[in-house]
This record gives structure tokens, C-alpha cells and sequence, in this order.
């Protein structure tokens, strides 16, 4: 059997009330679990862009993506590997005030991670990172001990690493 | 620019309605509809509306017209519980492919999310179980919206639609300004055909020593009967059809090989573990269609001609996959086709035949034991109209039966709830069905389980006076779940047994001719004397109480593991 890996979907769509809701129930249907969805304007002039991580099978992709594609609002539904893409996620980590202080270690893994501080108030300070999944759950993990507040990751955004002329491609078919 | 005049959103309703062709509404009002409605009043020369008993009934009456006439089925509701009632129906017509355009009133625009009296988020409800649907609120979206979802419904793969409607918007005035739908930028109905893909169909089915076509619904939508005809004359294909290919040729045609799948024939069946080539036009691979998919046709080359894209290698993997509507792409292909003729390969279907003749059919047909076979009530059906009624059938065991023994001379003749299965199906889709082809015979064809769940469609046919004729094959039992339960699950009959009331009186409650029937020197005379009466009929045949529908695939068996008892 294929093992389940992590797919990036880059769905070109009409700004459509309810095509979220459709495209979700495309994944709820088969009992995929969406890990995490963005959905925003695209390069493209009056055309949006929802980006929708899962893990799944190649086999299973490629019929999802076809599913997708067939929703009368969409325009255009990829899927890429992981390897395919050049993607980041954002992570806010909300720290109690303190701990900044408190013998220098979170300041000392805020520049080791090119991490940055966005916001300091009276009781605590927020943390920005931008990077992979796996850069941002790892200074979760470092953080965690010294009193974490708040986390919160976005949803993917990704951009293919082959040139890939989707525009070209998708102006042809919107004009 | 021409003046255009101002009109209520419900009022453009019905000039919309017009404008794309409809002159039939099946539906039941409610409060939140009731705007369309009293505009509907003003147009009743123009657009004939049938009261159904149930918004479920209303959906299959439309399935049933869109089937017999390819003409998009409109339904009428209203919210709440009246756009709910439709669900079935949606889902129904969608896993069919039936072009239908639902319109629910909604409640009024401001009281949206405030669980109104009668809201129900039928947007959402409704998603998964259409091909589009859309929420209108205002009533100058109203002309454009309802071009677009006729267009939407009716082409490339047809399916359901639903227009929701607020309140306001109905009664909003607003300027009329209609043009048909012709494209959406992101909507692609039918993918343009590559000959290159023809050309390696055509030299697969020119090589091949062994091919067999199987054909699904896809040949009816797509009006390709003559040329699949033509095909599998040409190059004399052994052929067999899916259960909603029914009819698409006729039945007594040479190279017509019966119906593939759970309850289908032998022959083709079995054979599709032998063919060479797996010729499979407008059909989709559904599972009750293949058994075991991994031991489906796995020695043949698949050629796959199909109209969605998303069908392609979902179920089987097919290397030579044909995309396009299939009345072009086999217009392309016939050209390309060498006669031929395959003695041998065709004398292998005539032996597997013979079996099933032996061991199955004769039994039906021609029953030593004294209670009434399904088979038999059917055959004198046939008799009685020349193999050329429309045959509507509910789900069950006389589905089946009526699949494998009715019989047909022209397209369309065929009305069946397929994928999705739906009890209650068959007495409102024969109500559409004869409304839409009003010179043919329409005989309904149900179980004694199925009856009872549509049966208040009866008031409809009473109003309409729509000439059905409903034979009720009554075993006293779910009978396809007793099967089951005899095969599979020890005897053990858990709730399948039925107690069923007097259907003759019901049906003259409703002031139609009835009879019921049991013994076999009885059943010619009583079908003949149904078929010749002019007005709506029902007829029960009480037939044996534990028949069973064979050949059968359990689940799980392969195509090539077919039991014959
Ligand atoms: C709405 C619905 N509920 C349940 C079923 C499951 N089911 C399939 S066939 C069947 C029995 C049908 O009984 P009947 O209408 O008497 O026909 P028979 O099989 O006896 O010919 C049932 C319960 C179904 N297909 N549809």
C-alpha cells in the first residue's frame, strides 16, 4: 500500500459564497482530515486562491483534485508534493513577560531561530515565526516549558518551486 | 438600449422558466414560497403546475420527466422542511445524472442565521448532493442565476440544481433583463477530443479477438444510441449495458448480451474475466457494476469512453481512456472501425446463455411450482405491449427482476432510482415519467415495501389523471433484504416481514380501477385488461413469498463468480 504524505492543493477558484463549504465536504466526504486551508487573492485579477494541506496518498490526490476541479466554480485545482513546493506557515507564540528575562534562554532561541518579537506589553510579549511546519513546532516545543500563553499557526501558503506558468495557463482560461 | 420593464423577482421566476423552455412544474407550496406561487397563478396557460402529496414526490416526478423527455425536471418547495423533503431527490438525481433545477423559497433576507420560522441552511444541506447550487437575494440576480443553473443542469454531465430564494427578493421589484447562459469561464462541460486517443481506441478494437462493450447512461444522455448501434454492428461487439443503459438498444438485438453486474447475466459477467479488449462507453465502474475490483477484467486493455473527467481511473484503471461527449468521440471512431465478426468469442456468450436459460430463466418464465414468479407477471407485461412501454421501477427484487426480463424496442424506455436506490421512487418517477411522453404506456413496476413509502402520490395521479399503470409485485416481504438474509445471515428474518393493508380499496379510495391477482390462469387476462384500460390502473400480483433474484455476485465476488442458485 502508498503511504499518506502531505499534499499542498492550490484550488484557482471564483469568489464564490459557499465554495469553501463544497470544496471541504469534497475532503469530509472521503474522510480526510484537512490539516490546514488559506484562502486568498491570487495573481490573477478577480480570481482567488484557496491553499489546502492533507496528508493522503498519491492515488487518492489525484482523484481529489479531479473532484475538485469539477465544482463548477473552480477554474483550476493542482496538487503538489511536499518537495514540489516552496511553502511557509506563520506562528504567533504569546510568553509571559518574564521569561524574557530570565537568564537570557528564550532570547537566545529567538535569534537562534530567526524568530522575531512582534509585540511587548506589560505582561507578556508575542513572538513571530515564519518558516516550515517543522521549525515552527520545534520552537514550540522549546517554548513550551517556559510558560507558553498562546500559540497559533496560519494556514499553509506555497508557491511551486517548477516555473510552472500556472497564470499563463489560467488567464487562458478566465479570458 | 430597450426600455425593460420592472417586475416582481417571482414574476421573473416565471418569464425566466419560460424563457428556457419549462412548461412543467412539480412541486407544493408554503409560506416562504408563496410569492412564486401567486405569480405562478397568473401564468398557468404558459407553465402547468402538479401538486405532488410530498416535495419528495416532486423530485422524482421531475427525475422521471427528465428521464423519458431529456428535458431538465423543475421542482417547487418552500423552506424548512419543504426544502429538506427534496434531499433524497437531489441525491438521487445526482449520483444519476438527471437534469433537474430545484427552486425553495427562503426566508427573507434579514432574518438570515436568526433560525426564523421555517429556515434551514438548505445551502448547506443541499452541497454535497448537487452539481451547483446558489442562495439568491436579491432579485435582480434572479434572470441571470436561473439561465445559468438550466444551463448548468442540462449540460455536459447533466445533474441536479437548487435555487434558493429569499422572501424579499421574490417580492422585490426589479428590471427584467433575460439572456440565456451559454458558458462560465470556469465551468468546462465537455473535454475537447483528442483523435489520438480515438485513433488507438479504434486500432485496440480493430486487434482485438475478443471485445465486449459494456454501455452505461451515458449513451442516452449523449444521444448516441444510433451510433453505438452502428459500432457494435460494425464490428460485431458483443454488448451488455449497465442498468441505466437499459434500452438504449433494443433488447432483442443479436449482439445484446443482457446487463453486467450484481443481478445482470451471466454471460457478460463472466466474460468480462475473458475479454481481450473491455470496451466500457458512458458507463462508471459503479461496484454493484464490477465486484471485486481487483479481479475486474484485470487481463483486458480498458478503453474508457467518458464525458467527466473525474471518472477516469477513480474505480479501474484505464489506459486508454476516450474524453469527450460520447456521441462525438464514437462519430469519430466509426469511421475508423473494420467490419469484423467473432464467431467463436460470440458462440462462448450463446453457451453461457444456454446455462442461465437452463438454470435461471426457464424457471421464471416458464414456473412448475404453484406461486406466481416475478418473472412471469413481467413477461406478460411485455407481451401485453409489445416490448414498448416504459418500464419505471421502484428498488428491490422486482427491480431486478424487471432489469433482467423486461423488454424494450426504443430508447428511454427504462426508469430506475440506480445509484443511490431509492425506495419510493418508481410511483412519482412513472407520474413524470407518462407526463412526458404522454402517447407512450408507463407502467410502474413496485414492491410491496416500496409501494408504501410514495403511495400518497396516488392523490396526485387522482388530480392529474395521469394515466399510470402501477403493478404492485407483492411478496409480503423487503424482499431483497429477506434474500440477504437467506443467504447471508442464517434465515434470520429481522424486520423484513410485512403486514400490508388492502391496496385494492386504497387505490379505489383514490378512484382508480383495481385489482389484485394470485393465481396464474388469472394474471395474462388481468395485465391485458390493465393495459387496455384508458385511465390510471393498479394491479397487484401476489407472487411467491421467498423468490429469489438470480444470478447473483455477493459482495465481494468477482465478476467471474456469478451463483446461480
Ligand atoms: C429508502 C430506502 N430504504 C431502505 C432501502 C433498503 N432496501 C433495499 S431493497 C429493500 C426491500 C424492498 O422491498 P420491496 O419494496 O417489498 O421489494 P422486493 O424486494 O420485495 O421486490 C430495502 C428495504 C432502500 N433501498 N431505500
Amino acid at each position: 500500500m502508498e503511504k499518506p504524505q502531505s499534499f499542498t492543493f492550490s484550488v484557482y477558484t471564483e469568489n464564490n459564497l459557499g465554495l469553501l463549504n463544497r470544496i471541504s465536504q469534497i475532503f469530509l466526504k472521503r474522510h480526510i482530515n484537512v490539516e490546514s486551508i488559506n484562502a486568498s487573492e491570487s495573481e490573477i485579477e478577480n480570481v482567488h486562491r484557496l491553499t489546502i494541506v492533507v496528508e493522503i496518498t498519491e492515488a487518492q490526490a489525484i482523484k481529489v483534485a479531479k473532484q475538485i476541479d469539477k465544482q463548477i466554480e473552480v477554474i483550476k485545482a493542482f496538487y503538489h508534493r511536499e518537495d514540489e513546493t516552496i511553502y511557509r506557515e506563520t506562528a504567533l507564540y504569546k510568553m509571559p513577560i518574564n521569561c524574557l528575562y530570565d537568564g537570557g534562554r528564550v532570547q537566545e532561541l529567538i535569534s537562534d531561530t530567526y524568530a522575531s518579537i512582534v509585540n511587548v506589553s506589560k505582561d507578556y510579549f508575542v513572538i513571530e515565526k515564519t518558516g516550515k511546519k517543522a521549525e515552527t513546532t520545534r520552537l514550540y516545543n522549546e517554548l513550551r516549558p517556559f510558560g507558553l500563553m498562546q500559540f497559533l499557526r496560519s494556514g499553509r501558503i506555497s508557491v511551486t518551486k517548477e516555473v510552472m506558468d500556472i497564470s499563463s495557463e489560467l488567464t487562458k482560461l478566465v479570458s | 438600449m430597450p426600455e425593460t420593464e420592472k417586475v416582481t423577482g417571482s414574476e421573473a421566476v416565471m418569464k425566466t422558466l419560460i424563457a428556457e423552455g419549462v412548461n412543467l412544474i412539480y412541486g407544493y407550496p408554503g409560506g416562504a414560497i408563496m410569492p412564486i406561487y401567486d405569480a405562478l397563478h397568473g401564468y398557468q396557460s404558459k407553465l402547468k403546475h402538479v401538486l405532488t402529496r410530498h416535495e419528495q414526490g416532486a423530485t422524482h416526478a421531475a427525475q422521471g420527466y427528465a428521464r423519458v423527455t431529456g428535458n431538465v425536471g423543475v421542482v417547487f418547495a418552500t423552506s424548512g422542511p419543504g426544502a429538506t423533503n427534496l434531499v433524497t431527490g437531489l441525491a438521487d438525481a445526482q449520483i444519476d445524472s438527471t437534469p433537474m433545477v430545484c427552486i425553495t423559497g427562503q426566508v427573507s433576507s434579514h432574518l438570515l442565521g436568526t433560525d426564523a420560522f421555517q429556515e434551514t441552511d438548505i445551502i448547506s444541506i443541499s452541497t454535497p448532493v448537487t452539481k451547483w447550487n446558489y442562495q439568491v437575494t436579491k432579485a435582480s440576480e434572479i434572470p441571470k442565476v436561473l439561465s445559468k443553473a438550466f444551463y448548468i443542469a442540462r449540460s455536459g454531465r447533466p445533474g441536479p440544481v437548487l435555487i434558493d430564494i429569499t422572501k424579499d427578493a421574490q417580492f422585490e421589484l426589479s428590471e427584467y433583463a433575460y439572456q440565456a447562459c451559454t458558458a462560465i469561464r470556469s465551468y468546462k462541460p465537455v473535454p475537447t477530443l483528442q483523435m489520438s486517443q480515438v485513433e488507438k481506441a479504434a486500432e485496440l478494437i480493430n486487434a482485438s479477438k475478443k471485445p465486449l462493450i459494456v454501455w452505461g447512461q451515458g449513451i442516452i444522455l449523449g444521444e448516441a444510441e444510433q451510433e453505438l448501434q452502428t459500432l457494435i454492428e460494425k464490428a460485431s461487439i458483443p454488448s451488455a449495458s449497465t442498468l441505466l443503459g437499459l434500452s438504449a438498444i433494443a433488447s432483442d438485438h443479436p449482439l445484446h448480451q443482457g446487463m453486467v453486474g450484481m443481478h445482470g447475466h451471466l454471460a457478460p459477467n463472466k466474460l468480462t474475466n475473458e475479454c481481450d479488449v473491455l470496451i466500457a462507453i458512458g458507463m462508471r465502474f459503479d461496484d454493484r457494476v464490477t465486484g471485486d475490483l481487483n479481479r475486474y477484467a484485470k487481463q483486458a486493455k480498458i478503453i474508457h469512453f467518458e464525458i467527466d473527467p473525474s471518472e477516469v481511473n477513480k474505480n479501474v484503471y484505464v489506459e486508454y481512456p476516450v474524453l469527450a461527449d460520447v456521441k462525438q468521440s464514437l462519430q469519430a471512431l466509426l469511421p475508423l472501425i473494420e467490419e469484423n465478426s467473432h464467431p467463436n468469442w460470440l458462440d462462448e456468450f450463446k453457451q453461457l446463455r444456454k446455462i442461465e436459460d437452463e438454470k435461471v430463466i426457464q424457471a421464471q418464465l416458464s414456473p412448475t411450482k404453484e406461486g406466481l414468479t416475478m418473472g412471469e407477471a413481467i413477461e406478460c407485461i411485455n407481451k401485453a405491449t409489445n416490448n414498448d412501454a416504459i418500464i419505471v421501477s421502484d428498488v428491490g427484487q422486482h427491480q431486478m427482476m424487471s432489469a433482467r426480463y423486461s423488454k424494450f424496442v426504443q430508447t428511454r424506455s427504462k426508469v430506475d432510482s440506480g445509484g443511490l436506490g431509492t425506495m419510493g421512487f418508481a410511483l412519482p418517477a412513472a407520474i413524470g415519467a407518462k407526463m412526458g411522453a404522454l402517447d407512450r404506456e408507463v407502467v410502474a413496476i413496485i414492491g410491496d415495501g416500496a409501494y408504501q413509502m410514495t403511495i400518497q402520490e396516488l392523490g396526485t395521479i387522482m388530480q392529474t389523471q395521469a394515466a399510470v399503470k402501477i403493478v404492485v409485485l407483492n411478496n409480503e416481504f423487503l424482499g431483497m433484504v429477506r434474500q440477504w438474509q437467506e443467504l447471508f445471515f442464517d434465515k434470520r428474518y429481522a424486520s423484513t416481514e410485512m403486514t400490508n393493508p388492502n391496496f385494492v380499496k386504497i387505490a379505489e379510495g383514490y378512484g382508480i380501477p383495481a385489482k389484485s391477482v394470485s393465481k396464474r390462469k388469472e394474471l395474462a387476462a388481468a395485465i391485458d385488461e390493465m393495459i387496455a384500460c384508458e385511465t390510471a390502473y393498479f394491479l397487484e400480483v401476489m407472487v411467491e413469498k421467498e423468490g429469489n433474484v438470480f444470478p447473483m455476485l455477493p459482495t465481494g465476488a468477482s465478476v467471474s463468480d456469478v451463483r446461480l442458485s
